[in-house]
């Protein structure tokens, strides 16, 4: 609660000094005037955004403690107020003293830490596997393993072909659909050339490195259109792939995987078998 | 007679003899602080043009993506290895280390020549592979300064541009190592009789410790790269996983130059702001030895957290875990050099010349670099941020605005020594004041950015991302105006000839550099000073 009450408090003093026409973040994408995420919409991703949160108001106070000294010092011990320097040189308890707090600090920071890191890399169990692979001509290619099978190309939509309502840059032909509520294994490998697979709501970012097969994990707990955009330079077009996830009810995924397995035929060589044991040796 | 006139041609060559073959200190460290304001004109152009695209959606100044990508890699390049690399060791390093440690010169006099021209080398050829081609869209290397795998491999950019990167990088590295070799020689060998180490300047301990680093961390480098030239040109696989390879070797070298490499860049400004601060005050420097040593444990920590630039690659938990802690580590020294620069200043006498106005804003900005390095090294919250602007923003506060307000804080510092005029008070004044208000605007408005998702490295963006970015490029024009008033600076200074004082900062400049004139002879310390 604490990083929204920070966050609305930031959002105040933004809109009060004018800068910040008062805007709604929208969710699953940015919005004009963010200062802070874009809303959470995994268990990981408000996790982050809380950690965040508190880290947020640590380093603010450190800051504003070192600006404090820094102006306290230009007052008080300027020439004209203090035309005699001190000659003090040591103060061994006062080293000791900041020395000290900045490691409990740190080691209050870790401890949340760690924890945040063994939730984003332990998988749970998985209700379903999809598989990005992030290809060598700036699309990224989606495989259902465990619904048929099938895979299809995902890629950029040009200004000509998007509706009034898809955000420039982001918006895709084809995204990436997933069920609501449901763990799903995300698997992200690429092909020639390494990309990052990255959806800022969900709080995934994984990259797409040729030889190796990378896993991570979502849980998308509200329906709707979520993007992100590569996030690992990868030549001319890396600024037009984007990543857009459609998360839907379980029922209206079953009835899209049907329509699926028709519309993008099966690739032979994506049977489930087949892929459940190329998958074994994940993550390292 | 005629003996006489070659003896002293020999001590006090002119022309090509003095500034092509130089052996003398100060003239290569002048040499070296030409080149660094030429890169960094160059580099800062390089800027404002990737700020001026990036100030509306849409791709308006470049030709193509590969053009901005190309520019954008050049000026990491450049800003790195050719301006702040250059300025603080080359320049400032060369210049004052032999004169604050009481040495008639650098220990090995031709070898300073060699690194010097060595790294004029480099540039060309950096400059050269911007002409040459590099992929199907255009010349020029476009894939970022971290040169990664596969897109620097023959798949990625087959022409001859990322060669010439290679080489350029191999040129400015072997100019590093013999500099550093240079300045660890004469550190531990030709300090005046009395300088122990525990009573030489901060810079001097900053150079020395920068030296190590440079020494230990370049050879890895050198080694990446060789194995990335090979695999271009040679059919090696190091790189490449359809021969056995993997790119994420290369990551994991080429970081372990990297991270000691940005600590290469920021201490000797810690060094310099050292200094400053204790002269201004009119005080010596708070905490001496904890100052001295947690540079030390800066350079030893710097060499084993380096896998934190790569948390999304797909490591386990445990390599996670430990690479966040040990990172956050570096944080305790760190914090004790902000602190005792503060009680430096704590009961002093502050005079607040130019060179003190950009010690000050170095300890603002870097503190907020510093605070936002913490925040980036849990893996978990980096999962969000990394190869965003916030990873942008956060590196420019403790690159752009701490190793770079260290150089103009080591430039205004030491100008009248160097030169023997003085400069304008105000016009030096007012490039701190554009140059504070601009780069703040630029980077600040960046973390917002980078919290939001906004990617690293792309030349158009979603346009909810516009409000922000044209705050940051207006911020780019301020100071981009401030690096001309720097230019002009220089040159007025040098129109007026207003002569210097050999100590113009009283009885707080108390290292040896003030007590031979301004400036000072083309021979100093023919007969070692004693140090009580």
């Amino acid at each position: 609660m604490l990083n929204r009450i920070h966050q609305t408090a930031l959002t105040a003093f933004f809109t009060l000094a004018g800068l910040l026409p008062a805007a709604a973040a929208q969710r699953g994408q940015p919005s004009p005037w963010e200062i802070y995420f874009q809303p959470p919409a995994t268990p990981i991703m408000e996790f982050i955004e809380t950690f965040h949160g508190w880290l947020l108001i640590i380093i603010t106070l450190i800051t504003l403690l070192v600006t404090v000294l820094l102006g306290y010092c230009m007052y008080a011990f300027n020439a004209k107020r203090n035309p005699r320097p001190s000659r003090v040189t040591h103060n061994t308890p006062l080293e000791i003293v900041w020395t000290v707090i900045p490691v409990l600090i740190l080691v209050g920071i870790a401890i949340p830490s760690f924890r945040l890191l063994y939730d984003q890399l332990t998988i749970p169990k998985s209700d379903l596997t999809v598989k990005a692979t992030g290809t060598a001509q700036w699309t990224w290619t989606y495989a259902y393993p465990d619904n048929g099978g099938f895979s299809y190309d995902s890629v950029m939509l040009q200004d000509n072909e998007r509706k009034p309502d898809q955000p420039r840059l982001l918006a895709v032909d084809n995204p990436l659909v997933v069920p609501v509520n449901k763990v799903v294994r995300v698997q992200v490998t690429g092909e020639g050339i390494i990309h990052s697979w990255s959806v800022p709501s969900f709080g995934i970012k994984i990259d797409a490195v040729p030889g190796r097969l990378n896993e991570t994990w979502l849980k998308a707990e509200h329906e709707g259109m979520y993007y992100g955009q590569c996030s690992q330079l990868c030549g001319k077009n890396h600024a037009y792939m984007p990543i857009a996830v459609r998360v839907v009810s379980e029922q209206e995924f079953a009835n899209w995987v049907e329509q699926a397995k028709k519309k993008y035929s099966a690739v032979p060589g994506l049977a489930p078998n087949n892929v459940a044991s190329a998958a074994e040796p994940a993550r390292q | 007679m005629a003996n006489a006139a070659a003896h002293a041609e020999h001590h006090n060559p002119t022309g090509i003899r003095r500034w092509l073959f130089s052996t003398n200190h100060k003239d290569i460290g002048t040499l070296y602080l030409i080149e660094a304001i030429f890169a960094g004109v160059l580099g800062g152009l390089f800027s404002a043009a990737m700020r001026a695209e990036l100030a509306e959606p849409g791709v308006q100044f470049f030709h193509s993506a590969h053009a901005f990508n190309a520019v954008a890699t050049a000026h990491g390049v450049i800003m790195i290895f050719f301006m702040i690399m250059p300025a603080l060791i080359g320049g400032f390093g060369n210049w004052f280390v032999p004169l604050m440690i009481g040495a008639p010169d650098m220990a090995f006099p031709r070898m300073n020549n060699v690194s010097y021209w060595f790294l004029v080398a480099a540039l060309i050829l950096l400059v050269v592979s911007m002409f040459v081609p590099g992929d199907a869209e255009g010349t020029g290397f476009a894939g970022g300064w971290t040169i990664y795998p596969p897109l620097s491999s023959k798949a990625g950019q087959p022409g001859p541009a990322m060669d010439c990167v290679i080489f350029a990088l191999h040129l400015a590295g072997a100019s590093s190592i013999l500099g550093a070799i240079n300045f660890i020689t004469t550190i531990l060998n030709m300090r005046a009789p009395g300088m122990t180490l525990h009573k030489m300047p901060l810079f001097v301990w900053s150079i020395l410790v920068t030296a190590f680093l440079l020494l230990l961390a370049l050879p890895v480098l050198a080694g990446a790269i060789t194995m990335l030239l090979t695999d271009r040109n040679f059919g090696t696989t190091f790189f490449d996983p359809q021969g056995g390879g993997d790119p994420l070797l290369f990551q994991h070298l080429f970081w372990f130059f990297g991270h000691p490499e940005v600590y290469i860049l920021v201490l000797p400004a810690f060094g310099v702001i050292s200094q400053v601060i204790s002269t201004f005050s009119k005080k010596p420097v708070f905490g001496y030895l904890g100052m001295a040593y947690a540079m030390v444990a800066i350079d030893a920590i710097g060499f084993v957290v380096w896998a934190h630039h790569m948390y999304t690659v797909g490591m386990s938990f445990p390599a996670q875990a430990y690479f966040m802690v040990a990172t956050m580590v570096i944080a305790v020294p760190t914090g004790i050099k902000v602190f005792s620069w503060i009680a430096t200043m704590w009961g002093g006498s502050i005079e607040f010349r130019t060179p003190m106005l950009w010690a000050i804003g170095f300890i603002f900005l870097f503190t907020i670099g510093g605070v936002t390095g913490v925040v980036i090294s849990n893996a978990g919250v980096d999962r969000s941020l990394h190869d965003t602007y916030y990873v942008i923003a956060h590196f420019h506060y403790t690159m752009s605005l701490g190793a770079t307000f260290g150089i103009f804080c080591a430039w205004y510092y030491w100008f009248p020594k160097m030169t023997g005029y003085s400069y304008s008070e105000f016009l030096g004044k007012l490039h701190f004041w554009l140059t504070f208000i601009g780069v703040n605007l630029v980077f600040f408005p960046q973390h917002f950015l980078g919290l939001s998702g906004m990617p690293r490295r792309i030349v158009d963006y979603p346009d909810a991302f516009a409000g922000w970015n044209m705050v940051s490029s207006i911020g780019a024009a301020i100071s981009t105006v401030g690096m001309f008033v720097f230019l002009y600076t220089i040159a007025e200074a040098f129109m007026r000839k207003r002569r210097a004082a050999d100590n113009p900062w009283g009885v707080g400049a108390t290292t040896l550099e003030w007590t031979v004139s301004s400036p000072p002879p083309f021979h100093t310390f023919e007969t070692l000073p004693r140090i009580k």
